[in-house]
């Protein structure tokens, strides 16, 4: 059973409807110990990184009670953007703290000048390629090299030692990040097709 | 690289695709389903489903369709046509899509796109715009409302900043000369929308040929190229667009 944690930031329905077609049982729990059972936790979300205050101290228990059963978590876009100190999208408001770093806004937009290219725009908005990092990374066995996965942000999270994927637009920032069980996507697996369904079945199996 | 993406679109009447030229003269196209299952086969990046119904028994059928659609279908999915208020937002975003394009109602209350976007976030939000040249020649462009049919009083540049400044996520830009004729993209208007907002710009109106889209992402600097008759009629597919573009140096997600 997989725990979706809906704080609001964004809609479930097609992280629900992806997690259905891979056959995982889901459940929304509704309040922080409805986690208790669940076998991994994804806290997914998109839009602006005050959305996560709702993430409030019953939940951060709650979730890092589950990791500390060695339950898995992902983050999914925001939700992997939480994983870390902070962002600079809302200064005062800490992160979980699981990750190291803080995430960042890509690039302001390079404005357009004859026969220039690429033209980097914020948000980046599309699909992009992962340059695995770190193959032997559970949460992309059997993602080819160079694989592409849809992307809608304008925040990324920093590349550290936990960073398993980078992508580049304007500048690399880290696509996918694991440590142990905890594992992060900046992307939305829910819309990107086989690879993205592909990401979904093997953190389900990492919750197993 | 960030890719560039191909986005096929589905009018939808009475339960079935169909397409115009220049926003009249319909003809049917086949299935909503169908079509979206062969285009997602060929590696299509985005699908847009655009409602043009006229009943409300239609429209209850296509709710059902884009569920379908997007239970099966896993890459982004836009809905447009008719949506008035955030009620209607909500209920194709309940029904499956993952953004929702306005249009005639953005127009009409600029502050729904604010709205919308401060419920669903601005990925979610696509402001359409419909916009012709002033005169045949000129590179000034006026917004129409109404699929085409009023002038809205407004320059399809500065709509297009308004949107972005309240909370658009992406620009759908059609040019109503270019509509249904395969004449080409209209890429002065594309690369003058584009060059005008930092927000994606999604080229629409008036594919032809395999060229128009390596003309639309270069000389037009769009960002997505949207199409529709060139692919129901299998005149293109997909796969052999995304090959061209990318013998052309254009970067592509190829499946």
């Amino acid at each position: 059973m997989i725990a979706l944690v809906d704080y609001k930031a964004g809609n479930l329905t097609s992280v629900k409807k992806a997690l259905a077609t891979i056959g995982a049982a889901v459940i929304v729990p509704g309040a922080p110990d409805e986690i208790a059972d669940a076998s991994g936790v994804i806290v997914p979300g998109v839009g602006h990184f005050g959305a996560t205050r709702a993430l409030d101290a019953p939940w951060i228990e709650a979730i890092l009670g589950r990791i500390g059963e060695g339950r898995p978590l992902l983050g999914i876009c925001l939700g992997m953007q939480w994983l870390f100190e902070g962002s600079d999208e809302a200064p005062q408001l800490p992160g979980l703290g699981l990750l190291s770093g803080r995430c960042y806004r890509l690039g302001t937009t390079v404005r357009l000048k004859p026969d220039r290219d690429p033209v980097v725009k914020v948000p980046h908005v599309g699909w992009n390629s992962l340059d695995i990092q770190r193959s032997e990374a559970s949460i992309l066995e059997g993602v080819p090299q160079g694989a592409q996965v849809y992307f809608t942000h304008s925040y990324v999270a920093p590349i550290t030692g936990d960073a398993a994927a980078v992508t580049e637009h304007g500048e690399p920032f880290a696509a996918v990040v694991q440590r142990g069980y905890i594992a992060g996507v900046q992307f939305h697996p829910e819309k990107s097709g086989d690879v993205g369904l592909r990401i979904l079945r093997n953190f389900v199996e990492l919750a197993g | 690289m960030l890719s560039k993406r191909i986005i096929a679109c589905l009018d939808v009447r009475d339960g079935q695709v169909v397409k115009g030229v220049n926003f009249e003269g319909l003809r049917s196209a086949g299935d909503p389903g169908e079509l979206a299952r062969r285009y997602n086969a060929e590696g299509i990046d985005e699908l847009v489903i655009l409602d043009i119904t006229a009943t409300l028994e239609a429209r209850r059928a296509l709710a059902e369709t884009i569920g379908r659609v997007a239970r099966e279908l896993f890459i982004p999915l836009a809905v447009g046509g008719g949506i008035r208020s955030e009620a209607d937002a909500a209920a194709a975003v309940e029904a499956g899509a993952d953004k929702v394009s306005l249009n005639t109602a953005a127009l009409a209350d600029p502050e729904l796109i604010t709205r919308v976007s401060e419920r669903y976030g601005s990925q979610a939000v696509v402001v359409a715009i419909d916009a012709k040249r002033a005169q045949p020649g000129r590179t000034d462009f006026i917004v129409y409302a109404r699929s085409g049919q009023t002038a809205a009083g407004r320059d399809a540049v500065s709509w297009a900043r308004e949107a972005e400044a309240r909370g658009a996520g992406e620009i759908l830009l059609t040019s109503i000369d270019r509509d249904g004729t395969k004449a080409g993209f209209d890429c002065e208007l594309t690369a003058a929308v584009s060059a005008a907002v930092s927000i994606p710009v999604i080229a629409s109106g008036g594919a032809g040929s395999r060229d128009h889209f390596v003309d639309v992402f270069t000389a037009g600097r769009a960002d997505a190229a949207l199409a529709a008759s060139i692919f129901h009629y299998a005149e293109t597919s997909v796969r052999s667009l995304k090959m061209h573009l990318r013998d052309h140096g254009i970067p592509v997600r190829l499946t």
